[in-house]
């Protein structure tokens, strides 16, 4: 029974990184007042360039560092259409998701079923030796463990510093910033650029660790996914941990079910579930919103900031 | 105009401003002098280039020519940050504050300091800081819970937090009640005797006199003079004539004649109307009055106090709470086409700026014009151009996007189209906010015009334009009725200002 | 150095109509970089995706074929952006759409008489397609939740249903190698027109766009649409019900999509297969954005479009580039026009240093 529990719960934590890098870059994008749709898009290309760099140099960091550039940059671009030309944002984004997917398939063609390097799990340090914690937790492969980091200090960052609250500030009231002198425009750049990069993270996760390999759309809807669990967590970055880990739960158990020959659910219902979730979350979110009005999106959001009338 | 001795350099001096928006010449090569510790108004209409001004010293803009010097020397503002480095800072219209953050996290944001963020200490800051003005402010408040007023004060605190020198404040008074304009008034005396020195940009005659040092009048982009309260004198004696005359460039005639003409015809009976607010409350509380045809009823406060709610309910976009709204005995809810309302809101609810006049035209009046699923088009058109004609609105195209019309012509549209549809109630809301004074000269004689037909329900929050066109006031405040007063009634009317303000019995 | 964007005061008159062509110029220059690099000429390439397409009346029957599912995804989609309402699951109201015709056409047909055997499914496609897309309006309208992702997050809950239907239930017995259901019966079959595979879907699309055209521009319904799309504060003054109008369109918008569902299953495949769910939603989404949303141009769009992709399918297998190239040139054909429409309504300036 233990073992079953621990082997469900590390698959939750391993199925549910990609999302979560993805989801805590998008947070940062659009509490900045930015809604990038492109974030599957990010992710397919970041899986890509992983895994293509790091097959050419031999070399698995060099294919992680590849990923955040590649990411980081073809956000620029949505970011240079919404914050500059001030181009609808919605379609900006799915303009970027579909050209990726179009890139991705057409500069990945060659690299199908290619094997290459992979990331390995191991332990960390002495903390795989806690009794079951340590086992859920610490035997993990190397792009996991910076996650544990990651979250924390975007928490403290958001509330805790005054770049924190800059961030917050130009999504709720771009024009109050500029009053007191912030550069709104770069800023927005650079929490795009910074949730692109995190987008090209956890496609480096999926290709180098998750599923080792390329194939077409092998982030099967997570970009999504995140974008929806950013709405989830509302706009919180441990609350997008607890969304993620939803997610890579009902993964998991999925997984579980299929290996260990249960029936209960038919499997295109357990796939369907975690879509099926979202919807759900997003209403109670929506309904609470409305009820409690002060809950909700970065008020900026979408809307484009022009200083010159 | 005063002198600027070696001695007495001035604080700014703003030379030769030249500034173009597309085709409108915003500001043509103006010149301005602030001193330190004083209080400067610069007065004008809409559209005068006040606002413009402020927001090239204060960085928003850059000239398109002209330099500004602070203190004697040459300086160019990039940003607003570049203003606030050499101490000048802008209180805008339309506040910039951040609604879901507190006092202080508004009053620090931008300000240089460690990477952590020491919310208490800055609190505590913020708090010695407004006490030393007299501005009772706290922290830890969020500004959506905030009223306008304590709202501006977190503005007033935040400049000067950043030890702002120059404080410029644009149109501060149009969201205070009247005691609240007087204790602004004794802030910005605490100001000045700092040493800082203050631009009060208005339109309102009244408080110029009673604040300024130094006024300078612009007029379409002109600077018309540069006076002292004191030294002026217009026509008929007072100093508000001759200040009308210069914003203006004619005699203005700031006093429209109006017959008390009335039926005894009850038209609208609201009784004991409470409706509840957005926020949970009630906006509208057990609020009755009635309404004749032939009169011009007014409902007179300060934006927020309960008229949108009250309005929103009359015409059925809101629900009631309780009591009865009978339009000529019917409930209101069945006699919805008798009535026309003409949204404060010009561009957001009046029209739709993006469509064409045509289209426009159409928006309330769709379906007389329809024959089964189809609408008429042509008819329409027809309707439109007599309309137009009729009533004196300038629009070269019925093609044109209703957004490009001034907001005189475009007021004048809403106006025709709801009156075209013969209403028996007119409900105003705001209708002259934002016109020059010849658009609003036009559109006071027309609801004098119109008072001969149906009943006019006024919303205001402009003492001059209640006292010009309304046969009856009711004084709304916090949602209630402070009291309902005739014309005639002349005690009553000093009561006005008052209860405005909340204050009930003065006796 | 900074760049500015001023707003003009009228927009470009002429030069407007020159816009969309210098974008597919600039996006075709892109498309080039992408042929060097894997090695190919694309004057060749280009001239091989234009002969693909339009080289000859067959070739053009097949740009026409894969047009009509893009004319009505586009409609779709379009229909739906009148109102300012984003309809991203047309994919999965495609999806839906033809799993309902497939229904008819597998389960009813034959216990009905055939000549009704289409227009039943037509019909059912329709409400296949309306029942998915209600869904997410129903959302909106009554809880204000963003269709956006509702209805993203549905088309994944069709395909899996749909890979349910063919893998499972509705296998075809007879089991031949590509996963599906069984062949429809003849009566279910779309007529198609001289020698070619434009079947009646093409006749469906373009009677939708004609009478889609007329509804908005000529009825009060069409107006109430266009006003709540452009100003939904003014809407409401007008006292429209806006809430009824969100559900009608999200019933038309996705009643549309699943016509193109039904339309590739019965006029294509003749059964439920795999290749049911290739993206035309997505696409559609594109082409009602570049079509700005006028049916006419919807229209045009998809068949240049369809060129596009009917052609790389050539070029892939003429000289070996991945079709997954006109998906590429899509985006950046979109991306070039989205940046060549703000030309149309600013100016640039480069401002230089300090003045």
């Amino acid at each position: 029974m233990v073992s079953e529990v621990i082997f469900i719960a590390k698959i939750t934590i391993t199925s549910s990184m990609a999302v979560l890098y993805a989801t805590i870059g998008e947070i940062f994008t659009e509490r900045s007042g930015i809604l990038n749709l492109g974030v599957e898009g990010m992710m397919l290309m970041g899986a890509l360039t992983a895994f293509a760099a790091s097959y050419a140099s031999n070399s698995l960091w060099l294919g992680v560092l590849a990923a955040i550039l590649v990411g980081g940059i073809f956000a620029m671009i949505h970011g240079f259409f919404s914050i500059t030309l001030r181009v609808n944002q919605v379609v900006s984004g799915l303009a970027l998701t579909l050209s990726c997917i179009g890139l991705s398939d057409f500069l990945g063609r060659p690299l199908i079923g290619k094997i290459s390097l992979k990331l390995e799990p191991f332990n960390l340090f002495f903390l795989h030796k806690i009794p079951i914690i340590g086992d859920i937790f610490f035997t993990h492969n190397a792009l996991v463990y910076p996650a544990y980091l990651f979250v924390p200090i975007a928490y403290l960052f958001l509330y805790r510093t005054r770049y924190g609250l800059e961030l917050r500030a130009i999504g709720e009231n771009p024009s109050a910033g500029d009053t007191v002198g912030i550069n709104v425009a770069k800023l927005r750049y650079l929490y795009t650029f910074i949730g692109g990069a995190m987008a090209g993270l956890g496609g480096a996760y999926l290709s180098l660790a998750y599923t080792p390999g390329w194939k077409e759309q092998m982030t099967g809807g997570q970009g999504w996914i995140a974008i929806a669990l950013v709405i989830f967590a509302m706009w919180d970055p441990i609350r997008a941990v607890v969304g993620a880990l939803l997610f890579g739960f009902i993964n998991a158990f999925q997984f579980y079910c299929q290996a260990a020959g249960l029936d209960i659910i038919p499997s295109y219902v357990l796939r369907m579930l975690p879509y099926l979730f979202t919807i759900v979350v997003l209403l109670i979110i929506t309904k609470w919103e409305a009820a409690k009005k002060r809950v909700g999106a970065p008020a900026a959001l979408l809307i484009p900031f022009e200083r010159e009338k | 105009m005063p002198s600027s001795s070696p001695k007495n350099v001035p604080a700014v001096f703003m030379k030769g401003i030249v500034k173009n928006f597309q085709d409108v010449v915003a500001n043509r090569g103006v010149n301005f002098r602030l001193l330190k510790g004083e209080i400067h108004s610069l007065l004008g209409e809409n559209g005068a280039g006040k606002s413009t001004l402020m927001n090239i010293l204060s960085g928003f803009y850059l000239p398109d020519e002209g330099e500004i010097l602070i203190n004697g020397e040459k300086v160019t503002f990039h940003s607003p940050r570049d203003a606030l480095d050499h101490g000048i800072g802008m209180i805008h219209q339309h506040f910039q504050l951040v609604d879901n953050f507190t006092v202080a996290e508004n009053i620090i944001l931008g300000m240089p300091g460690p990477f952590a963020l020491d919310i208490a200490a800055h609190e505590k800051k913020v708090t010695e800081l407004s006490k030393r003005y007299g501005l009772a402010i706290d922290s830890r408040a969020r500004i959506w819970e905030l009223s306008v007023g304590e709202q501006q004060r977190v503005e007033i605190l935040r400049m000067l937090f950043r030890k702002v020198n120059i404080l410029i404040m644009d149109e501060p008074t149009s969201v205070l009640t009247p005691r609240e304009i007087e204790q602004l008034f004794v802030i910005m005396q605490r100001i000045k005797e700092e040493g800082r020195s203050i631009v009060f940009i208005t339109h309102k005659l009244e408080e110029v006199r009673e604040i300024s040092d130094y006024i300078t009048v612009l007029r379409r982009g002109k600077v018309m003079s540069t006076i002292r309260p004191d030294k002026v004198r217009g026509k008929d004696g007072t100093v508000s004539t001759e200040l009308a005359r210069m914003m203006v460039g004619r005699e203005v005639i700031l006093e429209i004649g109006k017959s008390s003409a009335k039926s005894d015809h009850t038209l609208l009976k609201v009784e004991r109307l409470s409706v509840r607010g957005d926020r949970g409350g009630l906006a509208v509380n057990d609020v009755s009055f009635s309404l004749k045809v032939g009169e011009i009823f007014a409902i007179l406060g300060v934006a927020g106090n309960g008229q949108k709610e009250l309005i929103e309910s009359l015409v059925n976009l809101r629900i009631r709470e309780n009591g009865r709204i009978l339009l000529e005995g019917k409930d209101i809810a069945e006699a919805l086409e008798r009535i026309a309302y003409i949204p404060e809101d010009r561009k957001g609810r009046g029209s739709i700026p993006d469509m064409s006049l045509l289209e426009n035209f159409a928006l309330t009046d769709r379906k007389r014009f329809s024959k089964g699923p189809y609408l008429r088009w042509k008819r329409l058109e027809e309707k439109a151009k007599s309309l137009i004609s009729q009533y004196n609105i300038t629009a070269p195209s019925l093609k044109m996007n209703a957004g490009q019309l001034s907001g005189g012509n475009l007021q004048k549209l809403i106006l025709a189209r709801e009156l075209s549809q013969n209403p028996l109630l007119l409900i105003a809301e705001q209708p002259t906010r934002g016109l020059d004074i010849g658009a609003t000269e036009e559109i006071w004689k027309e609801l004098l015009r119109l008072r001969e037909t149906c009943g006019i329900l006024l919303i205001s929050g402009d003492i001059k334009e209640v006292l010009s066109l309304a046969d009856t006031i009711l004084v709304i405040f916090r949602g209630q009725v402070m009291d309902t007063i005739s014309c005639e009634d002349e005690e009553g009317m000093e009561r006005i200002g008052l209860l405005m303000a909340g204050v009930k019995n003065t006796r | 150095m900074r760049i500015i964007l001023k707003k003009r005061l009228t927009p470009l008159p002429l030069t407007r109509h020159l816009i969309i062509p210098a974008a597919i110029l600039v996006a075709a220059i892109l498309g080039a970089f992408l042929f060097l690099w894997v090695g190919v000429n694309p004057v060749r390439a280009y001239l091989e995706i234009f002969k693909g397409a339009f080289g000859s009346p067959y070739n053009f029957s097949e740009v026409l074929v894969r047009a009509t599912p893009l004319i009505l995804c586009g409609l779709s989609v379009m229909i739906a952006g009148k109102m300012l309402i984003w309809n991203i699951g047309a994919e999965g109201q495609l999806v839906m759409g033809g799993v309902a015709g497939a229904g008819v056409a597998l389960f009813l047909s034959p216990h009905m008489p055939s000549p009704m055997v289409i227009p039943a499914m037509i019909l059912a496609g329709f409400l296949g397609g309306s029942i998915w897309g209600l869904i997410p309006g129903f959302l909106k309208a009554r809880f204000q939740v963003n269709e956006i992702i509702t209805s993203l997050m549905l088309n994944y809950v069709a395909i899996f249903w749909l890979e349910h239907l063919y893998f499972g239930p509705w296998r075809d017995p007879a089991g031949r190698g590509f996963p599906g259901t069984a062949v429809f019966p003849d009566p279910s079959w779309f007529p198609r027109f001289f020698g070619t595979r434009v079947h009646l879907g093409l006749i469906i699309g373009l009677a939708a766009a004609l009478l889609i055209w007329l509804v908005l521009d000529y009825t009060r319904w069409g107006y109430e649409i266009r006003v709540a799309g452009t100003n939904i504060k003014a809407a409401q003054y007008a006292r429209m019900n806006t809430t009824r109008n969100i559900l009608w369109i999200m019933l038309i918008s996705g009643g549309l999509a699943g016509l193109a569902g039904i339309c590739e299953t019965a006029g294509i495949h003749y059964r439920l297969q795999k290749g049911l769910a290739v993206g035309n939603g997505y696409v559609g989404i594109i082409i009602a954005w570049l079509g700005r949303l006028r049916p006419g141009s919807i229209v045009l769009i998809s068949i240049l479009l369809g060129g596009l992709m009917v052609g790389g399918d050539q070029v892939q297998i003429s000289i070996h580039v991945p079709s997954a190239i006109s998906l590429a040139l899509e985006g950046a054909i979109l991306f070039c026009v989205l940046g060549g429409q703000v030309f149309q309504d600013y100016s640039l300036h480069i401002q230089l240093g300090e003045r």
